[in-house]
């Protein structure tokens, strides 16, 4: 026997969501654009960087970019600035590489107090961990099924 | 010149790329996790049939530098080793991806290590 | 009936504030008793912050006191297994009694403490709160250096701890009179931003039955005082009790909307345990004891939710209780 009670009063909730202080819609679109255009920016100038420098090329220079911003996010958490870019920007400093860099840095120096181990290591992945579960589980599944087109 | 019109075309690509994740922040109240993971799997997806390479082709970091070219990264790893063996099929992907991983990780710890978490201030 | 009827009228004697350092720089800052320079208070952790702010509280207001002992401590925080409350009392060395409505545990103390002596079991009690913004994001939120944008809906919660020193009726002092025990309820918010949405039901709940069991009006109080609705929490609760044929537009403030210079980041206001009880222990003590205000009703708020709850997409209960204090 199972009993659910619906605490939900749909005329209060409407009510709430009629009167409730709005984001401030083109502001956040505007400010996300341009910080997520930019961090891209630089991706590409270190990707130039590279290309002309050390002559890089395909797979290895992508590698090395992605390791670059990577480094970039993880240091700019560690300095206390990637929060306040994120709370600006938003969407705009979430979704590149630099963001996930960041979801990897911040809980790992947050649980630092819990210890090394159980701590900031097991903590490490709380909110990107995912990222790599799915990502690595849904790279297997189109490689498996390409891999099974390619057999007839 | 052709340099400044990569860049342009970097940051418009990002920009409209990263204007997305906000429509769907301002929209549905998504946290950052779960719109990482959405991006990374719509990238896996694009590439899957094909369309994500267009794109990166364009835009150049416009396009791999957002988590979604982490996913484009993740599927094209996938399918060129679908073509070599199985083995390769399995492990192409997370191979393509490992940089990403593996600085994620170092960069990490080592940050972790040296930084402490500030209070916000506002 | 839920309202409690303090025959002996216990006295609020002494107050004692530790405030953070955005909450000195605030509107109220010059009323604090001490403001703290470094929201990590020398501390390696926020947790041993929050414990040594409140250490620090309850431990100055001892050394206030001059004639009273003090019996029990009634001590609550928002950090799970009220490890603040427990941990403080475990350096003190004073019988603890540990209590948890979230951010409405300042007045469950203050109405515990007032029953303890008005019963005649205690003769002198400490009652307080603390919270601390670092410690409440990491328990309810996100990490500290995660890159993500607070909501238009969402609050600062307040560090600092605030405590008072309950003893029998001393004439002069204020008093606390009588007290609403909340009653939990639920109108099915479920966004953990929102928390003004999901407590104004209970607070017009306790502020409606405690107006209504006293037969009195709003008229009779100088002020009614909601602890962390914020400026959205507000306007709801004034909708809510003018829908019940209540208007308390005049006599309403909200500690959460008093405790920050209101910036554009702090968007609703202040919350968390130690808000209504810094606003309190400092503002609002001194105002009564100067006989500036004669009876005011103090209900804070309380959102009962763990992020457990949250995570698994149950709505959010809510408690107020109310204590009426005069002079």
């Amino acid at each position: 026997m199972k009993e659910t009670i619906d605490y939900a009063n749909q005329n209060y909730l409407k009510y709430v969501s009629l009167t409730a202080p709005k984001t401030k819609e083109t502001r956040t679109l505007f400010r996300a654009f341009w910080v997520g255009g930019f961090i891209c920016v630089i991706g590409q100038g270190i990707r130039t960087l590279y290309e002309q420098a050390f002559g890089l090329s395909g797979d290895e220079l992508s590698s090395y970019v992605s390791m670059t911003m990577v480094f970039l996010g993880a240091l700019l958490t560690g300095l206390g600035v990637y929060d306040r870019i994120g709370k600006y920007a938003g969407g705009g400093s979430i979704v590149p590489i630099t963001g996930f860099a960041n979801s990897v840095v911040s809980p790992a120096m947050e649980f630092k107090s819990e210890g090394y181990i159980y701590g900031l290591a097991a903590k490490m992945f709380l909110i990107a961990g995912p990222i790599i579960v799915f990502g690595v589980a849904s790279g297997v599944l189109v490689g498996l099924v390409y891999y099974f087109i390619n057999l007839f | 010149m052709e340099i400044t019109l990569s860049f342009i075309k970097a940051f418009v690509v990002g920009g409209a790329i990263c204007t997305i994740a906000q429509l769907l922040i301002n929209y549905t109240k998504i946290t950052s996790g779960k719109i990482l993971v959405y991006f990374l799997l719509s990238g896996v997806f694009l590439q899957s049939i094909g369309v994500y390479q267009y794109l990166v082709d364009f835009a150049g970091a416009g396009a791999t530098v957002p988590i979604s070219g982490f996913g484009y990264l993740l599927a094209d790893g996938a399918m060129k080793g679908a073509e070599k063996s199985l083995f390769d099929a399995i492990t192409g992907g997370l191979k393509a991806a490992s940089m990403g991983i593996t600085a994620a990780v170092v960069f990490g710890y080592v940050f972790a290590l040296i930084f402490k978490p500030r209070s916000k201030k506002n | 009936m839920n309202t409690i009827y303090f025959k002996t009228k216990p006295s609020i004697l002494k107050t004692y504030t530790v405030a953070g350092p955005k909450e000195g720089k605030g509107t109220l800052g010059k009323y604090y008793d001490m403001v703290i320079g470094e929201d990590t208070f020398g501390e390696k952790t926020f947790e041993k912050a929050e414990r040594k702010i409140m250490y620090t509280a309850v431990k100055s207001l001892i050394d206030k006191i001059e004639n009273n002992t003090v019996d029990a401590l009634i001590l609550g925080d928002l950090l799970n297994q009220n490890i603040t409350a427990s941990f403080t009392a475990r350096e003190v060395g004073l019988p603890l009694l540990g209590v948890y409505s979230a951010c409405s545990s300042f007045t469950e103390s203050l109405l515990l403490g007032a029953s303890m002596i008005d019963g005649g079991y205690l003769n002198g009690v400490i009652a307080g709160t603390s919270s601390h913004f670092s410690s409440a994001e990491r328990q309810y939120r996100y990490p500290l250096e995660l890159g993500c944008t607070r909501p238009p809906l969402s609050q600062w919660t307040v560090t600092g701890a605030g405590c008072c020193f309950l003893g029998v009726y001393t004439a002069g002092m204020p008093y606390i009179s009588r007290a609403t025990i909340g009653t939990v309820k639920d109108f099915g918010v479920t966004d953990a931003n929102d928390m003004g949405a999901a407590m104004a039901p209970a607070a017009a709940d306790t502020i409606f039955n405690h107006i209504k069991n006293t037969n009195s009006s709003p008229e009779d109080y100088d002020l009614i005082v909601t602890g962390d609705l914020g400026s959205f929490g507000s306007r709801i609760l004034k909708d809510l009790l003018w829908e019940k044929g209540m208007d308390v537009d005049r006599q309403h403030v909200d500690c959460g909307e008093m405790v920050f210079n209101m910036e554009e980041s702090e968007y609703q206001g202040g919350s968390g345990a130690g808000c209504s009880a810094l606003v309190f222990c400092s503002y609002l003590y001194n105002l009564i004891k100067a006989k500036k205000y004669k009876k005011i009703l103090l209900a804070a708020t309380g959102a009962l939710l763990s992020s457990l709850t949250t995570q698994q997409g149950e709505s959010i209960p809510s408690i107020s209780h109310a204590v009426e204090i005069g002079v």
